[in-house]
């Protein structure tokens, strides 16, 4: 029994579940609007698309690296694919394309980052500045023209109350969840996180481990930003604006350690969608609007708070010899 | 081939390693044979990490050679030195505390269900089958291959990685310190387990501040002073007082 209380309270994103579930029963009581599936609906529209966000930052986190363009790449990937349609190609192509200049941003993250060794905060704050310049620069400073007629069902059409794009995060979320959890990649991925000189000692290839995820979150933002682009039907400059420490504000929610070597997908899912209800019961309630973002700070800070200590009290549970 | 090639099983011949200004190897010479356990003495900075550095492929040498078996080789980086049969147990911590004991004795190396090298579904079972097992034979008892290293004391920590270099059949074992922080009976454990390793034919440089520690197991002892080689002397011919006068 124990065992199991321990190995459930050193899961990373725990205390984020326990607060959540805390929190809809605590805002359900506080707005009568909060608790019905059309509230639901209007949390789980937007959703997907930060949330994918969020996953990315928090594979790299575990890495023990920062994404702070994702919110630039996040408008990048949807101007190159609206402007290929728009160009004449197929869609698909022009999707997949719009995917490669996000993953080709990651990479750039990751070799400037990982080859001058300078701190990927650096590296990633000049990516935010120069990927927004480029998302601007691509349409001369004109969002192109959304493509008529252009079948977007497969990624964001509405099924009754929610969208495709939450079965598409849902996959993806899961797949992730495998690679880390399962696969031998995944334990490198926490290992380079946690002590980099080890992994490397032990024949990691930590610079492949680290590359591949700064191109794993730059195309989770790319395809993050095609979806809201497509489910908002425009591509303008400012998409994603600010997201970058909302995506990460998710992760750290979410139990991703800022040193690395701890997080998981599923607390990436969590945290995001903590944040989001938040968002909503704040929108519900009325709340100041100059207050906002101060009810945010201070959930966030809780949660980590949490965090901390309801690992702290796994750490100290002591199991019998016999457990 | 002559005979000597056939027993030597690691040899440095003229190794150099400069740090910016720092000449931290001067024309280093060294042979370790099978089967052979090779005390690496020296006081702080004399050189015996760089040098074992150099032979695990952490550090790259400026100037010399390595011959393995007989045959020039070259330790481009760890990986290198592992398919060589080179493992190494290093000073500080190379434990992942997050990760489960499994996880620390395969990490890098797990075995796979199916995959690729890069990216491959790792086989659990034999993970916790086979890391428990490494374990035992070093004498620990484990009550799980879950359990995180975080939550190991520093001997059964020390005893977790000196089980991941056996489970992979070393051909080499190098021991930097690997006694440091161990109680008493975890010392006297780890040393009984390095003597072992002189039966198996694994060669083994076993790097200690503990002189005594080093006279009692090694075959032959290896004392350093300022980057260069200060002795070279079997263990019959020396006493712990005159290693102490030789690295001063």
């Amino acid at each position: 029994m124990k065992n199991t209380i321990k190995s459930l309270l050193s899961r990373p994103e725990i205390s984020a579940l326990v607060i959540t579930i805390f929190l809809i029963i605590v805002f359900s009581f506080i707005s009568d609007r909060f608790f019905n599936s059309r509230n639901f609906m209007v949390i789980l529209a937007a959703y997907p698309e930060y949330a994918l966000v969020a996953l990315g930052v928090t594979i790299l986190m575990i890495s023990g690296e920062f994404d702070l363009s994702v919110g630039s790449v996040f408008a990048v990937a949807p101007i190159v694919t609206v402007i290929l349609v728009n160009d004449g190609y197929n869609q698909y192509w022009a999707i997949i394309l719009g995917l490669i200049s996000a993953a080709a941003l990651g990479f750039v993250n990751a070799l400037v980052t990982l080859l001058f060794k300078i701190p990927s905060f650096i590296t990633t704050l000049g990516m935010l500045f120069m990927a927004r310049s480029i998302a601007i620069g691509i349409c001369g400073g004109f969002p192109p023209s959304f493509p008529k007629g252009w079948d977007t069902d497969w990624l964001v059409g509405r099924m009754d109350m929610i969208r495709m794009s939450l079965f598409w995060l849902i996959g993806i979320a899961l797949v992730l969840n495998f690679i880390l959890k399962k696969t031998n990649f995944g334990s490198w991925i926490y290992a380079t996180g946690e002590n980099k000189q080890a992994a490397n000692d032990l024949g990691i290839n930590t610079f492949a481990v680290k590359t591949t995820c700064f191109i794993i979150c730059s195309t989770l933002a790319g395809y993050a930003g095609i979806i809201q682009s497509l489910r908002i039907k425009t591509a303008i400059t400012s998409l994603g604006l600010g997201l970058e420490l909302n995506a990460i504000a998710s992760a750290v929610v979410g139990g991703a350690s800022l040193f690395g070597g701890i997080g998981s997908a599923f607390g990436a899912l969590v945290g995001t969608f903590l944040l989001a209800m938040i968002d909503n019961i704040l929108i519900l309630t009325r709340v100041d609007g100059n207050w906002f973002k101060f009810g945010l700070g201070i959930m966030i800070i809780i949660a980590v708070i949490l965090n901390t200590y309801t690992k702290n009290r796994a750490d100290n549970i002591r199991l019998k010899e016999d457990e | 081939m002559n005979n000597n090639s056939d027993k030597e099983l690691i040899k440095c011949s003229g190794i150099n390693k400069w740090y910016g200004n720092l000449h931290a190897l001067k024309d280093m010479d060294m042979t370790i044979n099978k089967g052979e356990v090779i005390g690496l003495i020296g006081d702080n900075g004399a050189g015996k990490s760089t040098l074992i550095k150099i032979m695990c492929g952490v550090h790259k040498l400026d100037k010399g050679d390595l011959y393995f078996e007989g045959k020039r080789v070259s330790i481009e980086n760890p990986k290198s030195a592992m398919k060589l049969g080179i493992e190494t147990i290093h000073q500080y911590s190379t434990m992942f505390f997050e990760m489960s004991i499994a996880n620390n004795v395969f990490i890098g190396r797990e075995p796979k269900k199916f995959g690729f090298n890069f990216l491959g579904l790792k086989d659990e079972k034999k993970m916790d089958y086979e890391s428990m097992k490494a374990i035992k034979e070093v004498g620990l008892d484990l009550r799980s291959p879950h359990i995180p290293v975080k939550e190991l004391s520093g001997g059964e920590r020390q005893g977790v990685a000196i089980a991941r270099s056996m489970y992979f059949k070393s051909k080499m074992l190098i021991l930097d310190e690997p006694t440091n922080h161990l109680s008493v009976k975890e010392t006297f454990k780890v040393l009984e387990y390095i003597k072992g390793l002189k039966s198996l034919g694994i060669g083994s440089i076993f790097i200690s501040h503990n002189l005594y520690h080093v006279h009692e197991i090694a075959d032959r002892i290896i004392g350093m002073a300022r980057g260069e080689k200060v002795c070279d002397k079997d263990k019959k011919d020396t006493t712990v007082n005159e290693l102490i006068k030789l690295i001063g």
